[in-house]
């Protein structure tokens, strides 16, 4: 398939619409109108359904009634309405339920402002909703990657029963790239798959039995039972994260003297500092994590090599991915942090300065 | 090879386009690029710019620190990206509209009264094509070729006058180019 130049918000809506993607319910917000936008153009395409909701607390409701009936269903916002979803997002972990939430970043807190930023890190690694419960979370650092992003959250959502975010930012959803689609899944495969979902979706009873009878319950009232239920999760948890650590290596070497630490578009940046360096003879390497849970704690660990004399951490931030590369890199070598906030990015230049300072 | 270019100007002036008309004539030559824009709220009544990367490489940075061509459409575009530009770097400018234009002696400056031109063209939309055609003329960016193609399969039935005074911008852009 040809390339096509798209912003990311529209390039994740199309992805996810091929990826089978039939229900999606919202509420607008800038910077990711696009997306929302672009899926009430294509779902009627498609005969899918989009439905803006009165509220992000009722699309995200929505959501979870619809990945209770075992279909792909996604809903997407920006960081104030990431909020507002977040004790559906904590309901739908808890019955266990698959579903795709996009988050395009901006600034916080609270209304903050409409710029990109990587500000909602804690609430998306570390809980946000109530209780003890893991996202899938990626970190898509290109138009092409939050592409592609969509059809591999659907698969892990399904795989794990489990809710899986997007975590981008306002930049990669404005910003236009060229794209290249996978194969759209046929109707056929998309009316098939409520049925790979039998042991526990709820569909109707074609055939008069009770069989598809489930309950789809977040609420636990005997505690021994909840403790079960929680334990439970937590093994499935640890699978995730012996099976779903992502992450990209650039430019680390035994020579480097400093490794960087960036996730998303800040790491974008960060590329292009390394990249003038070299020019320079100086050595830098660079651990991306692409998914931010499960983290890449040992990756990070065995990148330090034997010349590092400092870990730097960059981010659009105050420094909140900053505690997991303090976990991996345990107080081997410093680490350091610099960061813009407010929806401000940081240019190259200014990350070549402050990698220069360390040389 | 890494271009990074930067638009600006008044909302409304077409500068986006010039930057995403450059991208996708980019990729359909089979380079890598990318189109970052400016949003929010000073889209509209104020400046917009847009940062546009081709290369043969992957790109790193989308965003452009040090421009290797500047497209201005107002004087507050050249007060803003001109003292960032490469040395040897590249300032296309419209004289109608930036009255002060640039005192760095280090780059090469085209100046020429964009807005008249276009006007004289036919239509003062056109600034946009003239600017595209200013580029194709002075760098070797993009082929006037893969824009004349682009803009036909998507404007010749809907509005092929339209279709005919852009490509006229284009190629009136092309000889101010090379001077």
């Amino acid at each position: 398939m040809a390339k096509i130049l798209m912003k990311g918000n529209e390039a994740v809506a199309e992805a996810a619409i091929r990826s089978g993607c039939r229900l999606y319910f919202a509420y607008p917000i800038t910077p990711q109108s696009e997306l929302i936008e672009y899926m009430a153009r294509m779902m009627p395409k498609v005969n899918g359904t989009f439905l803006q909701a009165e509220s992000e607390v009722s699309a995200i409701n929505m959501v979870y009634g619809a990945a209770g009936c075992g279909k792909r269903v996604m809903t997407s916002s920006s960081s104030p309405g990431i909020s507002l979803k977040m004790e559906g997002i904590s309901y739908i972990a808890g019955a266990q339920l698959p579903a795709v939430i996009v988050n395009v970043q901006r600034g916080g807190p609270g209304l903050g402002d409409i710029q990109p930023a990587q500000g909602d890190y804690y609430q998306a690694t570390k809980g946000g909703g109530h209780g003890d419960y893991r996202l899938i979370v990626m970190a898509p650092a290109s138009v092409q990657e939050f592409a592609d992003m969509a059809s591999d959250a659907f698969d892990l959502a399904d795989k794990y029963r489990n809710p899986v975010m997007i975590l981008a930012d306002g930049m990669l959803g404005q910003m236009m790239e060229p794209v290249e689609f996978k194969e759209a899944l046929t109707d056929a495969e998309i009316e098939e798959m409520p049925k790979q979902h039998d042991s526990w979706c709820i569909r109707p009873n074609e055939d008069g039995d009770k069989k598809h009878h489930h309950e789809i319950n977040s609420l636990e009232i005997d505690p021994v039972v909840l403790e079960q239920h929680v334990n439970n999760l937590y093994k499935k948890y640890a699978e995730i994260e012996k099976n779903e650590i992502s992450y990209e290596s650039y430019d680390v070497s035994d020579d480097n003297e400093v490794l960087c630490v960036a996730w998303g578009t800040a790491s974008r940046i960060v590329k292009s500092a390394i990249n003038e360096l070299k020019k320079d003879g100086k050595s830098v390497g660079m651990i991306r994590p692409i998914n931010v849970w499960p983290y890449p704690y040992e990756a990070i660990a065995e990148a330090i090599g034997p010349n590092v004399k400092k870990v730097y951490v960059f981010e659009l931030n105050t420094g909140q991915m900053l505690d997991d590369v303090k976990i991996a890199v345990a107080g081997k070598v410093p680490v350091e942090f610099w960061g813009k906030v407010g929806g401000v990015v940081f240019t190259p230049a200014e990350i070549k300065e402050k990698l220069e300072a360390c040389f | 090879m890494t271009t990074e270019l930067i638009c600006a100007g008044f909302g409304g002036q077409g500068v986006l386009t010039i930057g995403k008309f450059i991208a996708k004539a980019g990729m359909s030559e089979g380079k890598n690029v990318s189109w970052l824009p400016s949003y929010g709220p000073e889209m509209r009544g104020g400046t917009a710019n847009v940062s546009t990367v081709v290369s043969e490489e992957p790109i790193a940075s989308p965003i452009v620190s040090f421009p290797d061509v500047l497209v201005a459409l107002n004087q507050p575009s050249i007060d803003k990206f001109a003292p960032s530009i490469r040395p040897g770097g590249i300032l296309i400018y419209n004289t109608n509209m930036c009255p002060h234009g640039c005192k760095r002696d280090d780059i090469i400056k085209i100046a020429s009264p964009m807005s008249d031109i276009a006007l004289e063209i036919g239509n003062t939309m056109v600034l946009n094509m003239l600017a595209i055609g200013i580029i194709i003329g002075k760098t070797d960016l993009i082929r006037y070729e893969t824009m004349e193609e682009d803009l036909t399969s998507f404007m010749k039935a809907k509005n092929p006058e339209l279709l005919e005074l852009n490509l006229k911008a284009i190629k009136r852009g092309i000889e101010i180019g090379k001077g």
